[in-house]
């Protein structure tokens, strides 16, 4: 384990943004935290976390995926692929990083997306470790421990120090560079932190939240609850749940015709959506609470039993604090949960 | 805090229940936290006693929810509106949006509404309970022994800083004392995005709406906003887009969406309440509502049932299309 004060931080985003683009976490002029490019004087934010998650880094909300020009009988295709530089990412919490994980199992599962495998090459994350977990905060239900995020490097900050610890080969090279900034030290104070913050985390109000009663094989038993019903009730069909969502990965393919031309991008799409995976013969669910038990038997039965129980929430919390009528993944695992939840 | 209690809506809507006035109640259920409440349709006594709510975060406006609840219902839904409602109330009724008789309407007054940010921008994270004694909130946090007070004006929705109106438009019965038409501020800010250059303008907007994610958080909460299929969601207008194909577009939806609702938007204020990305939208929408008082005389959608508004009725003392030009110049 590494550390420097907290004084050299600048020097240290200043070091990594000579090799690569560095994007952390900065209040806007509202005072709420989105990933920014660093440059001299760009403050790293306060906040606990985004607004929007960092998916965008690997799984942007458009993207062109190839282009099309038309002379006469002939048909060129363009690859329309720009990224081949390496870039990092600085300030990602432990639930985010997790996020990238059930991302990976769904683009890098063959046939492999190669617009998503070749940012998740190029990217280097550096996750930083909770101090002052919100009321919103129910990664531990999900197994993450926001005081050990994964990621290249995990850092820890201190009132006064920022601790360094390489996890991969990739996160290794990155902090051989930091060398000169930086000293090797004991984990003593990070294990300190450690401590606080998991007392705090038996604390949070959401603390006693388990998914027990989902995960795989639990589609017969919960598809026709009848509490689906009242869950759906007031849910105004947006997309909000779902863009800020870390792990939600549902994207649409259209072509733009661009007079001379087309492009063909893909954007996310939402199944909250009316359109959402429309086909000839329609789209397959009609009602709002379809779509909307859609996406928590998604994320809680359907995912997990596709990839060995893992679920595909991560706990962030973003949807708690955004939905437009505060209903969310937690109120769904708590009345479908049963009273044990409570 | 809120004058009226909930006791006392309990109590209302009980007595409405059990005499068979309404079938059904349309209200605001607790959540997890004091401050994350859901709409919600209550049934009995026993749901009303245990989940109902009616505090300083009851900020959704139900009056769009009749449109699809009263389908669903029977007999008559009894539904509270706050003032702001009331508006959207009589305007969705103008548009024949829902059907009046299937309607109990409770005018409750309203001391304005808290926006959670705010009070999360004042007192940190880890807010663990939230209670309201006079003029005050006493935020209960994680991280502080003592809770943290602030006032329930400063913590204010942009909405209830500029309320426009404390009189209920609309309403079966009043709990509580009707109040008045408010002397707001509230185009004091579009006067200010006029007073800017086209360049400082486009700039301020380009800032705004580039932080769009096209959730429709917007247009979904709108009141204004009832089309049964909205042309962005139909992939056979031509002009349905998921995703903007460049920043353009963003602007595109927002002020196809302000034109669509001009002279029918209320100044609910639901649009930014709403918005995950807080893009004030309620400032486009004022700017038409400005611009409507201007040239046509004094007019607020919702105020009465079945007025037809300016942009509606023709009349020979109407604004000629070049008067709008003549305006021009810099700051047109």
């Amino acid at each position: 384990m590494r550390k420097c004060s907290l004084e050299k931080l600048d020097s240290v985003f200043a070091e990594i943004a000579n090799s690569f683009k560095l994007y952390l976490p900065v209040d806007d002029k509202d005072g709420k935290a989105k990933y920014s490019e660093w440059a001299e004087g760009v403050k790293w934010s306060n906040a606990l976390n985004t607004v929007r998650s960092p998916k965008d880094f690997f799984f942007p909300q458009t993207e062109d995926l190839m282009g099309f020009k038309c002379s006469g009988k002939n048909i060129e295709i363009i690859d329309t692929r720009n990224e081949s530089e390496d870039f990092v990412v600085f300030g990602v919490r432990a639930c985010d990083v997790k996020s990238f994980d059930i991302l990976d199992r769904v683009f890098l599962k063959d046939p492999v997306d190669s617009y998503y495998s070749n940012r998740r090459d190029h990217g280097i994350i550096i996750s930083v470790a909770c101090t002052r977990p919100a009321e919103t905060c129910f990664c531990h239900t999900f197994g993450i421990d926001p005081t050990e995020p994964a990621g290249d490097i995990s850092v820890w900050k201190t009132d006064s120090e920022v601790f360094w610890q390489s996890n991969t080969e990739k996160g290794a090279a990155l902090l051989e560079k930091l060398q000169a900034l930086t000293e090797e030290c004991d984990a003593d104070a990070v294990n300190d932190q450690k401590e606080k913050v998991s007392a705090i985390m038996k604390k949070l109000p959401l603390a006693g939240l388990t998914a027990d009663k989902f995960g795989a094989g639990k589609t017969k038993e919960l598809f026709d609850a009848p509490e689906w019903d009242s869950l759906s009730e007031a849910c105004l069909g947006c997309g909000t749940c779902t863009f800020i969502c870390p792990t939600c990965q549902c994207y649409d393919i259209k072509d733009f015709n661009t007079g001379k031309g087309v492009v063909r991008f893909r954007c996310w799409d939402s199944c909250m959506y009316s359109e959402f995976t429309k086909m000839s013969a329609g789209q397959p669910r009609l009602t709002q609470k379809e779509r909307f038990r859609q996406r928590f038997m998604h994320k809680l039965v359907y995912y997990p039993e596709n990839n060995d129980g893992l679920f595909s929430c991560v706990g962030c919390g973003r949807c708690l604090a955004k939905c437009p009528i505060s209903m969310n993944i937690v109120k769904v695992m708590k009345t479908i949960g049963g009273k044990e939840n409570e | 805090m809120q004058k009226i209690t909930r006791e006392q809506l309990i109590d209302k809507a009980v007595s409405l229940l059990s005499d068979g006035t309404v079938e059904c109640v349309l209200g605001w259920e607790k959540g997890q936290f004091d401050y994350d409440i859901t709409p919600a349709v209550f049934n009995d006594e026993n749901e009303l006693r245990e989940n109902f709510v009616w505090n300083d975060f009851c900020g959704a406006n139900f009056s769009k929810y009749l449109v699809s609840k009263t389908r669903k219902c029977n007999g008559k839904m009894l539904v509270f509106l706050k003032p702001c409602d009331t508006y959207s109330f009589n305007q969705l009724l103008t548009e024949h949006r829902f059907d009046r008789e299937k309607v109990y309407a409770v005018g409750i007054p309203c001391e304005g509404m808290a926006d959670i940010d705010k009070i999360k921008a004042a007192c940190g994270d880890g807010i663990i309970s939230i209670d309201a004694s006079g003029d005050k909130l006493n935020v209960h946090t994680l991280y502080s022994d003592e809770p943290i007070s602030v006032s329930a004006e400063s913590v204010f929705a942009e909405r209830c800083m500029n309320c426009k109106s404390k009189k209920h438009v609309a309403y079966d019965e009043l709990l509580g004392e009707d109040g008045d038409v408010i002397e707001s501020h509230r185009f004091d800010e579009v006067a200010e995005i006029e007073a800017m250059t086209p360049d400082e303008r486009f700039a301020f907007w380009q800032n705004e709406l580039s932080r769009c994610i096209r959730c429709n958080a917007c247009r979904d909460a709108c009141p204004a906003c009832t089309c049964e299929k909205c042309v962005f969601d139909n992939p056979n207008s031509g002009v349905e887009n998921k995703a903007a194909a460049n920043s353009f577009e963003e602007k595109m939806f927002h002020i196809i969406r302000a034109f669509h609702v001009a002279g029918r938007c209320t100044d609910c204020g639901e649009c930014s309440r709403v918005c995950p990305q807080h893009i004030p939208l309620h400032l486009l929408n004022r700017k038409f509502i400005k611009d409507i008082n201007s040239f046509y005389g004094d007019y607020q959608a919702g105020a009465e049932v079945g007025t037809r508004a300016p942009l509606v009725d023709y009349t020979t003392d109407d604004l000629e299309p070049g008067e709008v030009f003549e305006r021009g110049g810099d700051n047109a």
